[in-house]
Parts: C-alpha cells; structure tokens; sequence
C-alpha cells in the first residue's frame, strides 16, 4: 500500500484517496469546441510510463490535489493544492 | 519405538503440564511447549501425511515454516486446513487430522496411485484429459490430490484484529542477528519492533551452541530481550513478517493461541532490518522423501527443544559443516551415527562415538512406511530408523526479494545472498550468509550501522565459532532412482529433466509446469534445488537461471486476517434513519434502498405486503399521506460564485431562480448523461439547497467539490453537505395543508404566500423549520426540514394529528407508485448509461442556453442526435392483462430478425387507475405515443401501447387541490 502525501493531511493510505484524472487535461468550454478536441478531454488520457501529474482527491478531508509521482516505481515526486501549482 | 522422548532436558517444553491432543484418531501425549511435530515424533509417529499427487507415506521434514510434508487439518472452533505441525503448538483436546489421506496417513486408500507414477509425470492430468473436456474429469481428479480440505460448515469464533503501527526500525527475526541489530537500534534512542515466527525468541541459539559476552548464548538472549522490553520497545513473538508492500509496507501475521483469530500487522518502519536466518535444504538421492528422513537441523532441534532422540541408527549425510554439531549430539544422547559426507578433505574431525564416511553421498533409502536402511554411492548398505541431511542452508531473503532487491550468487555458500542494497532495507546474520557468530554480529553492526547510528558496542561471540565448508550437491540430470526436488508438489528429478525436453527452460515456466514451488510451503527446501538441476541440465550456472519472482505471503495468511472487522454488515455498512426506532414501532418493513435502511411499506410482511402497499398508494390520494424524507440530499453551496456555480453545474439555468423559490432541474456528466435529478432551493441570493436524489448524495456533494476546486476556487463558494443534520418528514395529499394548519409553524400556509415550488420558513417547538412546496407523487405536498434530532416529536404531532384526516404512513415503495402514475422518474431505473436529458423530453436548455454548463458540448454530437434515440414513455397494456415485467423488452421484427427497441423500466399496479402502468426507454417513444408495440419477456410475447409517460391528473390540478 502506498503513502500519498495529501498537502492538508500529510502522508496517508492511499486507501483514502481517490483518483481524478490526468493533471493538465483542461476543459474547452463552449458549445462549439470541435469535437475532436472534446473527445480528447473526455476520453483520451496519457497513461505515461515514469513520471506522471495527477489529480487526486483525499477522501477524508475532500481537498483534491495535484501530485507528481512515477507509474513504474512508485515514487512521489510532489503533491500540490490546486491552485497552488505555481507557488509551490 | 525408535523415536522416543528423552528422560531430561528440552529448553521449550514443562514436563510439569502434560497435554493429550489426537491425530488421525489416535491419542498423542505430550507437554505444554511441545508443537504437534515435536509431540508426534515424541510418539514415534513416522507417517503424518500423503504426498500431494502419488499419496506416498511422509512424515516430518523440518522444525518450521519451511515445512513441506508435515501439514494437517485442525478442527474444531479454531479449525485451519493446511496448518504445519511444525509450527502449530500441540495442545489439550486439539483434534488434528492428516491431509490427502483416506480414512488415514498410514493406511491411505489412494496408495496405489504411487506404483503408476511413472504414468503420471508432471502435466500428465492437463495432457491426458484435456479431450473432451477437462472439467469432465477435473472433480475426480482433484478429489484424489491436493492437500487439507476447507470446513465449509466452519463460522469464525470472532473478527482478526487489524493493527496499524509505525516504528524507526522493524526487525525481522529475533535470532542472534536480529537481537543484535534491535539493541544497536534501542540503544541508539530509536523505536523499534521485534518480530519472530517462534514462541521463544533467540532463533538458532535455542538449538545451537554459542556463548556471547562470556556467558551461555541464552543468558545474552535473555537480558536482551529484557533491556528491550524495559526500553518499551514492541516485540512480538509468534509473528510471520509475510510480505512487503509499496512504500516498505509490512504486513505480519500474529498467532494468538488464547481463541482469537489471528492479528494483523500493518506496519511503517521507516527502516527495516531482516534477519530472518536460513533454511536447510534436502540432499538428493533415490527415495530420499521416505518418512524418517529429516533436516538434520531439525532433528537437532527437537533434540535440544523438546528433548526428542529421532531414532537409535542414525545416518546422518551432508555436504556442510553444519551436521557435525547435529551428529555429536545426536551420538551424545545415545544414538548410534554414521556421518557421510561428500568431501574427501577440509571437513572437521569426526565427533567421538561417530563413524564417518569421507567422499561418499547417499546413493538411496529404502523402506516402506519409513526409512529402514541407504545404500552409499560405493555400495556400502547401512541400516538406519532415521536419515538426517544437510544440503546447505539458503538465506531466508523474502521480504528482500518481494522489494525488487537484487541477488548475488555466492559459491562460496552455494547460495543467492542479498546483492545492491535495497533504500530502507539491511540484511543481517545467516539471511546475509553469515555463518559464525562473529560473522552475524558483524553483519548486525553493518546493518545498525546503515540505521545512521554507530555510537553501542556489538555483543562478542566467546564461544565455538560455527563454520560453513560447504560443497555444493546438487540434483544431477540423469540419476538412477525417483529423487524428490519438492516434496509438497511430488516434483522430482525426471519432471524437471521433462520440463527441459519440453522446452520449459525459464524458472518460471518450470515452476508453472512442474508446480515445484508452488503450495503453502512455496519451496522453502526446494526452489534453489530445482533450478540448480535446471541450471545442470541446460548448461547455464545457477544465477544464469536465475530465481522465480518473490511475491508474498511468505506463509499462509488466513483470510479473515485481511477481511477484520470488515464482515457482515460492517462490509458495506447502510445509512439509517433518525426516526428508524419509531417507523418500527409503526410497523414498518426496513429495506435497504440505494445504501439506506428505510420503511419499505408500514404493516403487511410477505404475501400481504403487495396489499400493504397498493393500500398505502391508494389511501395517500384520498387524504393524506405522512412519509420520511430524510434521505433526500441536502448539499448546501454558499458564496459570492455560488449563482454561477449552480448554473454550471445544473442543465437549466438556476441563477434566474428568485430566493425563497425551488426549480427542478438534472445534473449532467460530461459525456452528457443525465447524473441526477432533483429541487434547487435558493435559500438567498448566495446560498442554495441542491436537494439531490437519495442515493446518490455523496457522489453529488464529490462532484460539485471537484468542480468548486478545480474551476471556481476555495474562496467564491463553500459546499455543506447537510443531509444528514436535518430530518425532512413529507406530508402529501389533497388535506396535507389542512392537516399543517392545525399543527402550525408559525407562518402563512396560504397558497399566495407559499405557492408551489416556494419555501416557507417558521418553527416547530422552538427549532426552526425549512417548509418546501415540492412534489414527488403529483399531489399538494409539504416537505417539512427540522433538525435531526427534534423530528421525533413533530413525526407524533403530524400522526396525531392526521387521524382526524385518516392520514396514511406511506413507505418507499408507495411513494414509488406514485412517482409512476405522474411520470416521475427515479434516475438509474428510468434512465441508463447512455440516457440525455432531451431523452427525458427536457430540450429547452440544450436549444436555448447560451451559457456553459457540464456535459453541453456532448449534447451536440452526432450520437447525441440520432433520431432514434431512446426516448421516455408511458406504456399501458390492454383492458384486464398483468402489469408488465420490468427490464421486458420492445422488440421489432427487421428482416425476419427480432431486433429490441428498449426496455420496461419501471411498472407498477395502479390502485388511483384501477389498471397497471409503465415507464420504458422506446426508440423514437416520444413521437409514438398511441403507437401499440411488442413486448418480449422470457420468451413471451404481448403487447403495449405507447402513451405519455404521465398517467395520472395530467393537467397537475392535484397540486392545488
Ligand atoms: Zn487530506
């Protein structure tokens, strides 16, 4: 079981979280964003080897957050509140 | 009697508590300290069990967890299939039972099996029956091999506890290594937790010869053990560090032996030491599996432990040094010993009393139900009760390998050693290839030292300093005789050398195709032997085939240790209801609906219950009607962005909603799908009320939080989900207002003041009271919102009060016949995955809005656009027929094919119609009403006419009656 490091909470089960998709995956709004485009923010995910940014969500105090971590070994690399993700 | 019980001695066990178990029906005596194994070889008991496959006799191999033959079923309260006599303390009244034996071990039925083994090699099963069908034969087959068999009848005595713990440093084991490494680690301020899979801890110092700091090795062990616990540090004896998971997770299994299941462990260290020891490995020679041939370690153990002499002629064969310890005392205790080793020179000198063979191996055993004599590789015949062996020991390194951490071939230890270091993990002692006493408090120094901590002095080994010497004697392709590599599985030399021909070269398409590795042992003894012989068959070297993947449990861990608490109802635990005590003193039938517990209907169980509930429906449109609401969401979004939010998040605009009034409205995923439906309130220009459905509350409030973060930001709106602080009792018909009135709340009930769709606030008894005028059965209805905990008292006034009005009490599934008849509809039973909201004939938002919100763009696609979408009807059958069956298909007859249209999808009896009707997703349905249709159900076939999916007062005038 992997530690996740939630930026209000500090270092948790990954149990306690959720995961909310590819960190970057920005929504196009407008009723007439070309469909291929909006397919693209449905459906289509980067599903990286390595290093990979996520959103995640701690279930026990609801924060979603960013966290950079690696698909293969595991390892954290970073968790960042939203909104955050330039000052950190 | 050849094994027997020694007059004196045995560290483990108190002659003053003898014990009495039985095993395979026979009655053992023994003593408190003993395990099964030791009181079983105190009875001389040889056969305690059937191979897997040729049900060949087998008795006790080793003193632990790398026990191959020895595992029984225990019955009982605390009944485990499969456990190891070797490591399962004996004690009064056990019942154990031998496994893969009928009706016993000695005296097995399936014995035959064994003289056709020639005819069974390795994937014979797989390879003969495969044709017609394996399955055909698989029930027999599997009934004849296996192992222990699983008491289906068998309830757990209690739930496993489950810890979580954190500590600096973990260590695993509580041999000389790792009690060394655990007071370097106390002594240099950290916290630390000892772990050990025997009752007793000192590991090999319980059996083998040593002195440290100038005193007897127990004595060391002793005070160290008590300078830990003095120190609070954890040690917990009986435990099985089985596996290591992401992020130096560790998971221990703990035994506990006063009833309860078993513990389990979940433990950070932020470092951790192994220092689990080794195990011996089997010699190979011709029959070398029969009942009396031993790990010589073991014997030594029992010897010393439980002060059990395993024969009178003992051979004892090795390829190490290790033996000659085991062959002195073995002769010491007044057996008579012949040592046979494969070296011809650089051994140590013979122990007084033991004959010994230079250069020799063990050619084979013979005997029947147990060992009676071997044959050397010269001819020479030697008769014995009892074969001990050395094959050399291979370092217990599982949570290492489980960690990904890397192996290095040692030839000197004829052994694959811990390689690269490992963040986080040491290895110490004998699982480091340690050997003398110096060499694992060496070991333990470097370990402690990797700690980051240097400042203690290690204990001084002042006693014999073991030696390794060790030669290797591996498995040889072409040996005359049947040779067993792994016990458990009944893998020998000639299913490995098939394996090869067969081009099963790899270690792991050996291990799949011979299962050698397999079972609850995982080849403790046999994995290093088997692909050795691999290794000598193709020409490679050991580390050229290389080992299988580590993957933990290291031992079996029962399944109620991972499951704890989480059984029963505590699986999926159900939301309840504050008013649950009094709805069943009304008499209420609870069911579970979409995770809550909730009056199904009041009065009326079984055959009666469908007469309760059309009564329930049929009354609560003459008068009125009482029910419990208090599931419907109540999600408070708060803030100077909330009127934008909302909009966002909801279909239809829902800024333009003036405070004080409700809209009805659907929430959409992104893909366009309707996700719930249900009331806004706007409490004031900044706070609304999403009023979400039941069972779908905490998936709304993850949703419009992820939208608050993601898009609107912490500090525009603030999301409350309030669900569960307020009670909502519903009071619906055509008195509903009157009924109110007589109760009062201190505010205008009049329709002027409190329309439809509006929200009144007053008081009840001093709370305050939140009165919305929403309606989900088509009728005047008043939805009553009071905290939680004062509901009691208003439910009794409103059932008081509504007997001059002949109120009914309405459970849910009333209220879903209600819905019906009007056309409501109850997301996930009236819609699907692929339901948008103009489907539901809600298409004004989707041609009129100009402003986003989720899910738009997914609305205009061409799939969103087909014309023969599915669409929401209202189905009625001809005069007189059944209520259709819900999930029945619509079905069109293309091309001589039958082809479905869509789906019944909600159906009910109507007692206000006096007929049935039904909701369903048709194709095309909305520009088909009057259309009749086919309906298919279980192969029958009927018909239904399309029709509004309203059914009752169409015109809504019940709302103001
Ligand atoms: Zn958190």
């Amino acid at each position: 079981m992997q530690l996740f490091p939630c930026p209000f909470c500090g270092p948790r089960d990954e149990t306690e979280f959720h995961y909310g998709g590819d960190a970057g995956n920005a929504r196009p709004d407008g009723g007439d964003v070309p469909i291929d485009r909006w397919a693209n923010y449905l459906y289509l995910r980067s599903n990286p080897k390595g290093a990979a940014r996520e959103i995640w969500v701690h279930m026990n105090c609801g924060e979603f957050f960013v966290m950079e971590r690696d698909t293969l070994t595991h390892e954290v690399l970073s968790s960042t509140a939203l909104g955050e993700e330039h000052t950190a | 009697m050849t094994a027997s019980r020694l007059a004196t001695g045995g560290s483990a066990i108190d002659r003053s508590r003898p014990i009495r178990f039985s095993f395979d029906g026979t009655s053992v005596d023994g003593f408190v300290g003993d395990t099964i194994a030791s009181a079983l070889l105190a009875n001389d008991v040889a056969v305690v069990g059937r191979s897997f496959k040729y049900h060949r006799p087998r008795g006790i191999w080793g003193a632990g967890v790398e026990e191959p033959n020895a595992l029984i079923d225990i019955g009982g309260p605390r009944a485990t299939p499969n456990a190891r006599a070797t490591t399962e303390p004996a004690r009064e009244g056990l019942v154990a039972k031998s496994v893969n034996a009928t009706p016993n071990a000695l005296a097995d039925r399936n014995a035959f099996l064994d003289r056709f083994s020639r005819f069974i090699p390795a994937a014979f099963y797989y390879k003969t029956f495969m044709w017609p069908d394996w399955h055909m034969f698989e029930p027999r087959i599997r009934a004849m091999a296996g192992l222990g068999k699983v008491d289906t009848d068998w309830t757990s005595p209690g739930t496993s506890d489950q810890v979580n713990h954190h500590c600096d440093v973990l260590v695993v084991g509580a041999g000389p290594a790792g009690l060394a490494a655990a007071k370097l680690a106390a002594d240099a301020d950290l916290s630390v937790t000892l772990v050990d899979d025997q009752r007793k801890p000192g590991g090999s110092l319980g059996h083998r010869a040593g002195d440290i700091d100038g005193g007897p090795a127990a004595e060391w062990v002793e005070a160290t053990i008590a300078g830990l616990a003095g120190g609070g540090h954890l040690i917990l004896p009986s435990t099985t560090a089985f596996g290591i998971y992401d992020h130096n997770l560790v998971g221990l299994n703990q035994r506990q032996f006063d009833g309860r299941p078993d513990t389990l462990w979940r433990v950070r260290p932020r470092r951790i030491v192994l220092a689990a020891g080794a195990i011996e490995r089997p010699l190979p020679f011709a029959n070398n599996d029969l009942p009396g041939i031993m790990s010589a370690d073991a014997a030594l153990a029992y010897l010393r432990r439980h002060a059990v002499l395993v024969g009178k002629r003992v051979v004892i064969a090795t390829n190490n040094d290790s033996a000659y310890e085991v062959a002195e005392a073995i002769a010491e205790a007044g057996a008579d010993v012949a040592l046979v080793d494969i070296r011809r020179d650089g051994m140590p000198v013979a122990p007084a009393k033991v004959r010994q063979f230079k250069g020799r191996t063990l050619a084979s055993a013979a005997g029947r139900l147990r060992v009676e004599g071997v044959t050397l590789d010269d001819g020479t015949r030697l008769d014995a009760d009892c074969v001990l062996v050395s094959g050399g020991w291979t370092p217990t390194i599982h949570l290492f390998g489980q960690a990904r951490g890397k192996l290095a071939w040692s030839e000197a230890r004829a052994a694959f050693l811990p390689g690269n270091p490992v963040d986080g993990i040491a290895v110490a002692g004998a699982a480091a290839g340690a050997v003398s006493l110096s060499e694992v408090f060496a070991s333990a120094e470097k370990a402690a030292a990797s700690l980051g901590q240097t400042k203690a002095a290690i204990p001084r080994s002042t006693g014999p300093e073991a030696t390794a010497g060790i030669v290797a004697a591996w498995p040889m392709p072409g040996s005359k005789g049947r040779i067993w590599i792994d016990y458990q599985n009944d893998v020998t030399v000639k299913d490995v050398e098939l394996a090869a021909r067969e081009n099963f070269v790899s270690v792991e398409h050996l291990k799949r195709y011979t299962t050698l590795g397999m079972a609850t042992d995982q080849g403790k003894t046999s994995n290093l032997p088997g692909l050795a012989l691999m290794a000598g068959i193709t020409g490679r070297t050991v580390p050229e085939v290389g080992t299988t993947t580590y993957r933990p449990p290291f031992t079996p861990v029962p399944l109620a240790s991972f499951a704890g608490a989480r059984v029963g109802e505590l699986m999926a635990p159900v939301r309840r209801l504050p008013l649950e005590t009094v709805h069943r003193a009304g008499g209420a039938v609870f069911q579970e609906y979409g995770g809550w517990l909730r009056p199904a209907h009041y009065g009326g169980r079984n055959a009666d219950a469908v007469r309760a509930i059309q009564d329930e429906a049929f009354r609560a449109r003459q008068s009125v009607a009482l029910f419990d609401g208090s599931t419907l969401g109540k999600i408070e979004v708060i803030g100077p962005k909330a009127a934008e939010f909302v909009d966002f998040l909801y279909y239809n605009t829902m800024s333009a909603l003036r405070p004080g009034r409700c809209r009805y409205g659907f929430m959409l995923s992104e893909n366009g799908v309707v996700f719930d439906d249900g009331v806004l309130v706007r409490l004031d220009e900044h706070r609304f009320v999403v009023s979400c459905s039941s069972s779908h509350v905490a998936a709304v409030h993850a949703r419009l939080e992820e939208w608050r973060q993601d898009r609107f930001g912490r500090g525009a709106v603030y999301i409350h989900n309030a669900t569960s602080e307020m009670a909502t009792l519903t009071v619906s018909g055509p008195n509903a207002r009157t009924l109110l009135e007589t109760v009062g709340f201190g505010l205008s009930l009049a329709d002027a003041a409190l329309p439809h769709m509006a929200i009144g606030h007053g008081s009840y008894a001093g709370d305050e009271v939140r009165i919305a005028r929403v309606s989900f059965t088509g009728d005047r209805s008043y939805e009553i919102s009071i905290r939680a905990d004062r509901a009691e008292p208003l439910w009794a006034h409103l059932r008081q009060a509504g007997q001059a009005f002949d109120a009914v009490l309405i459970g849910l599934e009333a209220l879903m016949i209600l819905r019906a008849e009007k056309g409501f509809i109850v997301i996930g039973k009236d819609t699907d995955g692929t339901t948008l909201p103009h489907d539901l004939g809600s298409d004004g938002p989707r041609t009129k809005r100009q402003t986003e919100y989720v899910g738009r763009r997914s609305l205009f696609t061409e799939e969103a656009s087909r014309p023969d979408r599915m669409q929401l009807v209202g189905l009625t059958v001809p005069q007189g027929e059944a209520a259709l069956a819900t999930g029945a298909h619509g079905v069109e007859r293309r091309g001589g094919k039958l082809h479905s249209i869509g789906f019944v999808t909600s159906s009910y009896e109507s007692p206000a119609l006096g007929q049935p009707i039904a909701l369903g997703l048709i194709e095309r349905g909305a520009a088909r009403h009057g259309e009749t249709i086919e309906i298919q159900h279980l192969g029958k076939h009927r018909t239904a006419t399309i029709a509004a999916p309203c059914a009752y007062d169409p015109a809504g005038d019940r709302l103001n009656a």
